[in-house]
């Protein structure tokens, strides 16, 4: 191999520096692509083509059950959702359940950060608790709290000498549910995240803060809080957004009775049930430009630090 | 001081017992109503008056359900396979080899993690329909498998950063082609990581909703939550809600199993992409 590489050099008027070495780059960025590319065509082949295709679909009226008189209408669709009150009522609906969400889970999320940094006895008791609401499938924590909710078999009612009070049948009370029933459920995700960014704040910080007298909240709020406050951000950036997507813990809880219906039951609501498929993609695409918004609003407005969630150090 | 101190010690084990309540509370509840026979689905108790089996006899003499289980537990598992090598290969290559495109792997990772599925119920409704993959296992697995790469993807890279690269150096040096030094020095060291990666896929199939609502139709291929969520007001029911918390139960088993056995490992994986920088 050396020899005829040699040979090639001193046949050329252009002596190449180093031909092993760009001939091995060359193999290694070949190796590269062969390697990523099932994942990319996978990843790529189940987001991107559909939603191109929603796109296209969202410029046209068009029926499952009439295919035969689709036409092209423009943006039309787009307005037709946009002017609609229903749109409105469930962003409106959306927003309460992420901003109420987000914001007592990552108050309940610290607090069990704390408790999981501290704690010495049954460390592994409390952190193999805290995974089991994560890993407990959505629609089966979803029904175990309609079930405790429900006015004929639930404890809760009972419980706090409620009567016969119909938690679905009415919006607050019914999205009280729902938010309970969210936290529940993803507090543990947010709390472990938390955990990992409290690790990294150090701890001569800590020690340095208490020989100078500062009390816990001071230390929380001087010492801790900005050390982690990159973690917090990602926490919240992913909490957000999952919030945000909710749809199996209202389709199971309510169906989006109560004007409890959010903006993900309404594309599936759109897209499934009422086989308007022009409408529905426009639907499909005005939710994920609303995803896309929020996270532009929190990489450009907040700041966030992405690159340490992606791994490129 | 001494006294200072048996008071934190309370402290931190009263925290213990309501963090451990709290995650107990609605699995303690499911677990006491699926065991609730006859009337005392509506006792409005928080336990059964009686202990008794009835539930789950009923469960698993439905077809609903048992091909669910069968459904989940194949879509579920396969997968997990496929998504986990798929994310190898591309961990590796993000974590030990120079190629233009890297950046935009991990960002396309990125998107996708943050993608609303519910988007794409419509999209791939129509594309399965036309090409024959609605209401069948690969229908399922395809979409399953993109949307787990992301997280197996980072777990994996930031798992293959941890390996001592000299090794795999040395073996090159040895004479292995770059394929070698994966197969032969890496894949072993990383077989725990894999695992954790593994486990994460795994709990997102099993638990997936939307896409199995939308994209299945007959027990040919429904999975478990979408055909627990048609137990309601099934008529072949006395009541569907113990059916469904029996039926709740089952499918909760493997769940707690896996956590119990691999805590650490999945807490790994879940902070592994946040943890770095």
């Amino acid at each position: 191999m050396t020899v005829t590489a040699e040979r090639q050099d001193t046949g050329t008027t252009q002596p190449a520096p180093h031909p092993r070495v760009t001939d091995r780059a060359r193999r290694e960025r070949r190796l590269g692509w062969w390697l990523s590319a099932p994942a990319m065509l996978v990843m790529l082949l189940v987001t991107a083509y559909p939603m191109a295709n929603a796109l296209y679909l969202s410029l046209f009226e068009y029926r499952l059950t009439d295919p035969g008189s689709r036409h092209f209408i423009g943006l039309s669709n787009y307005g037709v959702i946009l002017t609609d009150s229903v749109w409105w009522s469930d962003v409106v609906t959306t927003f309460i359940i992420t901003a109420v969400t987000v914001a007592v889970e990552l108050v309940i999320g610290f607090t069990l950060a704390m408790v999981m940094h501290k704690i010495v006895f049954g460390r592994r008791t409390v952190r193999t608790s805290i995974l089991l609401p994560y890993g407990i499938i959505t629609v089966v924590s979803a029904f175990a709290w309609q079930f405790a909710f429900a006015s004929d078999s639930g404890f809760v009612n009972s419980w706090f000498h409620l009567g016969d009070f119909a938690w679905f049948s009415h919006r607050t009370s019914a999205l009280v549910a729902i938010c309970l029933t969210e936290i529940w459920k993803t507090t543990p995700f947010i709390s472990l995240l938390l955990l990992a960014g409290l690790a990294q704040v150090p701890e001569v910080l800590q020690e340095a803060a208490m020989v100078d007298g500062a009390t816990f909240w001071q230390r929380l709020w001087k010492v801790t809080i900005p050390n982690m406050k990159a973690a917090i951000m990602v926490a919240v950036l992913f909490r957000t957004l999952d919030a945000w997507r909710i749809f199996d813990t209202v389709s199971i809880m309510t169906s989006g009775a109560q004007k409890t219906e959010t903006l993900s039951f309404l594309t599936y609501r759109q897209s499934i049930t009422r086989v308007a498929l022009g409408i529905g993609s426009a639907v499909s695409v005005l939710l994920f430009l609303t995803v896309v918004l929020i996270a532009v609003i929190f990489v450009k407005g907040f700041n966030t630090d992405l690159s340490q969630v992606r791994g490129d150090k | 001081m001494s006294s200072s101190s048996t008071r934190n010690r309370v402290g931190w084990i009263v925290g213990a017992v309501i963090i451990i309540a709290y995650t107990m509370l609605p699995i303690g509840w499911i677990l006491s109503l699926s065991f609730k026979g006859g009337d005392d689905i509506t006792n409005k108790q928080f336990l059964p008056t009686k202990w008794s089996l009835e539930n789950f006899r009923t469960v698993f003499s439905n077809d609903l359900f048992t091909t669910a289980l069968r459904n989940s537990i194949g879509v579920a598992l396969i997968s997990t396979l496929i998504g986990v090598i798929f994310a190898m290969f591309a961990a590796y290559a993000i974590a030990r080899l120079e190629f233009p495109g890297k950046k935009l792997i991990l960002s396309v990772a990125l998107a996708i993690a943050m993608f609303p599925v519910v988007a794409l119920v419509s999209p791939l409704f129509n594309m399965w329909r036309s090409v024959h993959l609605f209401d069948t296992w690969p229908g399922l697995i395809i979409p399953y498998v993109s949307f787990t790469l992301p997280l197996s993807i980072w777990t994996l890279s930031a798992f293959f950063r941890e390996i001592p690269w000299e090794m795999e150096q040395a073996a090159q040096v040895d004479g292995a082609t770059p394929w070698q030094a994966f197969r032969k020095v890496i894949v072993p060291l990383a077989a725990p990581g894999v695992f954790t990666a593994a486990i994460l896929a795994f709990f997102f199939a099993w638990n997936e909703y939307p896409l199995a609502l939308a994209l299945t139709s007959t027990t040919k291929a429904k999975t478990v939550p979408p055909a627990l969520a048609s137990f309601t007001g099934a008529s072949q029911f006395q009541s569907a809600t113990a059916a469904i918390a029996a039926a709740a139960v089952v499918v909760t088993v493997p769940v707690i199993v896996i956590v119990l056995l691999f805590q650490r490992r999945i807490v790994a994986g879940l902070t592994s992409g946040a943890v770095k920088g």
